[in-house]
């Protein structure tokens, strides 16, 4: 027993609390907008108000006085008018065309924001129409296309022996991510000629690289500093390089610091939407629910332009067939585009909607043969040693049946009011699956470094991963703090800024636990080794038996010195110590991009949900009565931080399947505000019961897989499915608002 | 600019009139605020807003008293007066219950029955009650007072028959009567913070086995509020029962005229309306 792995201090899987608790809940957290910056301008965007046009003209009016404001257009970008990311289709500012309404055309900047208001009004702007496309499925432009399949040349058979052959289509809405804090950046000219962007993101060097490609700033001339972030959810993911794209443009062009901050408004109206979905499914099944075989048809809703729709796609493709083992199945999935704004990262990523359809396709094929759902679901449900639709075996930590049957267990029985009562009581049931990490090779190409850096009484973390809400800072101390062998607060968690800290990759795909917190505590191990090495040589002891547990470096029973000798002797002797690896895959994880087979993800979490609902026959409105969850996490570093995670996602979730449903008119967004686009509140919100299973993954820290966006697939399909138990209507699509129940119900019920 | 706006406090009603005598035109009251606040902040009809008459703290309308049989709630109450009123409690129920349901505790610390009433929303939730009740609406300002029936209130869409110069005061309301009873219903679109998407109250009295003084009237399925005429008088006199709740359900079909908004389909709210009228007419 020498390493301080081996022996925990006992911070992961203890919850302390918060460490940016306290800061938030008193106010103390300065948010962006709390931010002063001398002699800064406010910086306004000038909108399309059009869904698909050439523009012909583009202009100041000259009646309105323009002095002391600077107008940006897509003329003065002195880089790449491109907003990087996958591809490069997206501009920053739109030149000669614009592909969708909101789309922004040229930026104001000026010390006055009601000026800067009126100032917007006196942009003038003529189009040429050009033809708008909504509908995905009538689309003919595919962002990308994959097409994958698992012992193809059995499917015909599959659907020639099948008790019956199940169809059914399945659709999901535009869903906001509606975090509290709207996009917010400042750009902050510097004297030499660089720039400091400081703003609410989930991805700094995302930011960073797109500054880069469009001013054509070199890395020792920009900065990009994340500030207190409230909320991404996906939604400061990629948005934020456009938005910092417009600061940066207006600051150089007025040689002062820029402001931009959006209203509720033109968030929910300009920025990126989890991407609607068409999910066809063809299966062949056994009398007894067996699958047999199938073929699944994605078609995604990319808007105007690509964003992230590839890697969407491609997850939505993988968790298509659902936590089910299908000897041979064939799936197909499309990204297109429409002349809405595009859409992009939303917790789950693509997983929620496929997830959704399959669920309702087991409970449509449990209809069908007359068969409980939760059999169905337990019939098919991967085990260890089962191969996937991608032909990926499963060596470890699956939980599907423990999860489906934890949670079973703790729903009991459901208390249904007499028949012929108005308002009917159902249960509905899901199981999902989540691949954590990157899909497929991404963790190999991002090649992610974070690292530590030796502080005089502990540590600093040095990783571009961010806060911004979830618990980031206090699950990254609690792991390093462990490693290290040293109190929590001794570990301080460095501001994201991309002057100062390695590229550990965006924070997303519920990676930044299990990837850069497993890269960190490595880092933190191989301090306390270096340190544990040198505290023996000072202080006299046999280096293999020297470790630091509790802040002192013992040998054996034996005190050598307390942490903070130690590590002030190694300042003083050999100066900064730094510490930065890079992550490596685990080996024997091998995914091929091109024949879309292999390990898609190196682990999944697996989540089984039961709600609980009543639903009003006079009014068609459902209420959500009871949540339960059973998710298998790997490990929960912090269990509090742990089932909040959940307890968000569900109501998140909940939200999608009932309420939540962006809605246009030639593709302009109708409810842009907080009182026409709902999200549910306190009261809609039910009692949730949350069940931790800890099926560690072997590569993963201290066992941790990945909690983030497992709770938003889960949940809308069992409220689905609950309705359907309560009233026999099933409803394929989200959001399940009262309207699409009535005329699903056509006359009332029996 | 929304800052040039001026704004005048007043704390009596004299004040208050005589700033309407003196310049009535563009001007705008801000009782609580809820609504007018929102309707600046998305900029709607701003440019219609020349000056701002602020009448919070005019006391003298913030009553809620029951005298003989008649309940008298001023303009400003609030939707929290309303709810811990004993006066109302006893006189119209209904009233404590719809202030329950409306927004939440901030909203209903705010928001007066007033404001509900001259914002004149076919969505307002106090509205189908107010005129289900038989409430008579008293205005006033420079040039004296005068009495408004409920529903010749409501002139078109959002439009009150307030003058310019004019204010509401209070609304008078008939005591509900031994035997007799006000039911309502809201549907909106979640549990709290909700805007309705239907809403429906009744009031009548079965005496021998017959309806008797039937008021009836619909929130959200016309420009404005409706007193549902038709449909009271195809219960009035009638007793209770299957046949007669579905004469009174094709009544109420025939004279509400619903649109589809974000909020519902027109379509929704037809049958829904017919569905909570029978719900409610079942409790008789
Ligand atoms: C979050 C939220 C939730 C809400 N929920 C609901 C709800 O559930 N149900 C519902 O019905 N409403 C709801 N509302 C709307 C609003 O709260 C109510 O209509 C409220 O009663 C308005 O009262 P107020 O005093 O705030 O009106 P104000 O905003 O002050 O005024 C509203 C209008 O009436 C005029 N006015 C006010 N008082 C007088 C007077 N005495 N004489 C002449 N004119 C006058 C004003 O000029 C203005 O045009 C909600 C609003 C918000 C912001």
């Amino acid at each position: 027993m020498r390493r301080a792995e081996d022996m925990p201090q006992g911070w992961v899987g203890s919850s302390p609390v918060r460490l940016d608790g306290l800061d938030k809940v008193l106010g103390r957290a300065r948010y962006l907008d709390d931010l002063t910056f001398p002699g800064q301008l406010w910086g306004r965007t000038v909108r399309s108000t059009v869904a698909h046009a050439r523009i012909v003209r583009l202009e100041r009016d000259p009646a309105f006085d323009w002095s002391g404001l600077t107008f940006v257009t897509a003329a003065d970008i002195p880089g790449e008018n491109v907003v990087q990311l996958i591809e490069s289709d997206q501009p920053c500012l739109a030149r000669d065309v614009v592909r969708h309404c909101h789309e922004p055309l040229a930026l104001i900047a000026g010390p006055d924001r009601e000026r800067l208001e009126e100032a917007l009004a006196h942009v003038l702007v003529e189009y040429e129409p050009l033809p708008a496309v909504f509908d995905p499925l009538a689309s003919t432009q595919i962002f990308k296309h994959y097409a994958y399949e698992r012992e193809a040349g059995r499917i015909d058979e599959a659907f020639v022996r099948a008790a019956r052959v199940v169809e059914g289509r399945y659709r999901v809405g535009h869903q906001e991510q509606l975090y509290i804090e709207p996009n917010a950046v400042c750009a902050v000219p510097r004297p030499d000629g660089g720039l400091s962007l400081h703003g609410s993101m989930q991805c700094p060097f995302y930011v960073h690289r797109a500054l880069q490609r469009l001013l054509g700033l070199d890395d020792d001339r920009l900065a990009v500093i994340q500030t207190v972030t409230g909320g991404g959810f996906g939604g400061k993911e990629d948005y934020p390089s456009m938005i910092a794209g417009h600061a940066a443009l207006l600051a150089r062009k007025s040689g002062r610091p820029v402001k931009i901050v959006y209203g509720r408004a033109e968030d929910i109206a300009a920025t990126t939407k989890r991407h609607p979905a068409v999910v066809d499914h063809r299966t062949a099944v056994a009398a007894d629910g067996t699958l047999l075989g199938g073929e699944i048809r994605i078609v995604l809703d990319g808007g105007a332009y690509c964003t992230l729709s590839p890697v969407v796609l491609s997850r939505g493709a993988i968790h298509a067939p659902g936590a089910y083992r299908w000897p041979c199945c064939r799936v197909d999935a499309r990204a297109v585009a429409t002349n809405t704004p595009p859409n992009g990262a939303f917790r789950g990523f693509g997983a929620p909607q496929t997830l959704f359809a399959i669920e309702m396709h087991i409970e449509k094929i449990a209809r069908e043969l007359g068969l409980d759902p939760v059999e169905v679901r337990r019939r098919n449900a991967l085990r260890e040693g089962d191969v996937t639709a991608t032909g990926q075996r499963l060596r470890e930590s699956v939980s599907a049946l423990a999860a489906l049957d934890a949670v079973a267990a703790r729903a009991g029985p459901l208390e249904r009011p007499p028949r012929g009562a108005r308002k009917r009581r159902g249960r509905g049931f899901s199981l999902v699956w989540h691949g954590a990490g990157f899909t497929g090779s991404g963790e190999v190409k991002l090649k992610a470094r974070a690292g530590v850096e030796l502080t005089p009484n502990g540590c600093r973390v040095l990783a571009a991963s961010t806060e911004i809400g979830q618990g980031t800072v206090t699950v990254f101390s609690q792991m390093v703090a462990d490693a290290l062998g040293v109190p929590l607060d001794a570990v301080e968690v460095a501001v994201p800024d991309t002057s100062r800290v390695p590229d550990s990759g965006p924070t997303v795909a519920s990676r930044t636990c299990m990837v850069v917190g497993g890269t960190l505590a490595g880092a933190a191990r191989a301090l306390e080794r270096r340190l544990s090495a040198f505290a023996a040589e000072s202080f006299g002891g046999d280096p293999s038996r020297v470790a630091c547990r509790g802040g002192v470096f013992r040998e054996g029973a034996r005190v050598l010195a307390p942490y903070s000798v130690v590590a002030g002797r190694h300042l003083a002797e050999h100066g900064p110590l730094r510490i930065v690896e890079q992550y490596s895959h685990p080996p024997g994880i091998v995914w091929d991009d091109d024949e879309f087979r292999g390990d898609a993800y190196p682990v999944y979490a697996w989540a089984a949900t039961a709600v609980d609902v009543e639903v009003d026959l006079d009014s068609y409105e459902t209420r959500i009565l009871r949540a339960v969850t059973a998710s298998d996490v790997g490990k929960a570093i912090h269990p509090v931080l742990c089932a909040g995670q959940i307890e968000g996602g569900t109501v998140q979730a909940l939200g999608w399947a009932l309420l939540e449903e962006l809605r246009h008119r030639d593709g302009r967004v109708l409810n842009d505000r907080l009182q026409t686009y709902l999200i549910p509140t306190a009261l809609d919100a039910p009692p949730i019961e949350t069940i931790l299973i800890e099926n560690g993954y072997r590569h993963g820290p201290y066992g941790a897989k990945g909690v983030g966006e497992l709770p938003m697939d889960g949940p809308a399909p069992a409220v689905a499915a609950a309705i359907l138990d309560a009233t026999g209507a099933l409803v394929p699509e989200l959001p399940i608002t009262p309207d699409r129940l009535m005329a699903a119900l056509g006359k009332d019920p029996a | 600019m929304i800052a040039d706006i001026p704004v005048t406090s007043v704390r009596s009603l004299d004040e208050a009139y005589a700033v309407l005598a003196r310049r009535a035109a563009g001007l705008r009251v801000l009782a609580g605020g809820t609504d007018l606040m929102v309707q600046i902040q998305a900029r709607v009809g701003l440019e219609r807003i020349g000056h701002i008459l602020d009448i919070w703290k005019v006391s003298e309308l913030r009553h809620v008293t029951l005298d003989g049989g008649t309940l008298r709630v001023g303009a400003l109450a609030t939707y929290t007066d309303l709810l811990r009123s004993e006066a109302v409690r006893a006189a119209l129920p209904a009233l404590a219950q719809v202030a329950r349901e409306v927004g939440a505790w901030a909203i209903q610390n705010r928001g007066t029955l007033g404001g509900n009433v001259c914002n004149a929303s076919p969505a307002g939730d106090t509205l189908p009650i107010l005129i289900a009740a038989g409430a008579t609406f008293v205005v006033g300002g420079p040039r004296g007072e005068r009495r408004i029936a409920a529903e010749e209130f409501f002139v078109a869409y959002r439009k009150t028959a307030l003058a310019a110069d004019e204010l509401l005061l209070r609304a008078e309301l008939p005591a509900l009567a031994p035997g007799e009873r006000l039911v309502y219903r809201k549907v909106g679109t979640r549990r709290a913070q909700s805007i309705s998407r239907a809403s429906l109250a009744v009031r009548a009295r079965v005496e021998a086995g017959a309806f008797r003084g039937v008021r009836i009237a619909a929130g959200c399925v016309a420009p404005v509020p409706l007193r549902c005429r038709a449909t009271e008088a195809a219960l009035e006199g009638g007793g209770p029962g299957a046949a007669a709740f579905a004469a009174a359900r094709a009544a109420l079909d025939g004279e509400i005229r619903p649109i589809d908004d974000l909020r519902a389909t027109a379509a929704y709210r037809r049958r829904v309306a017919g569905n909570v009228l029978e719900q409610l007419l079942a409790a008789f």
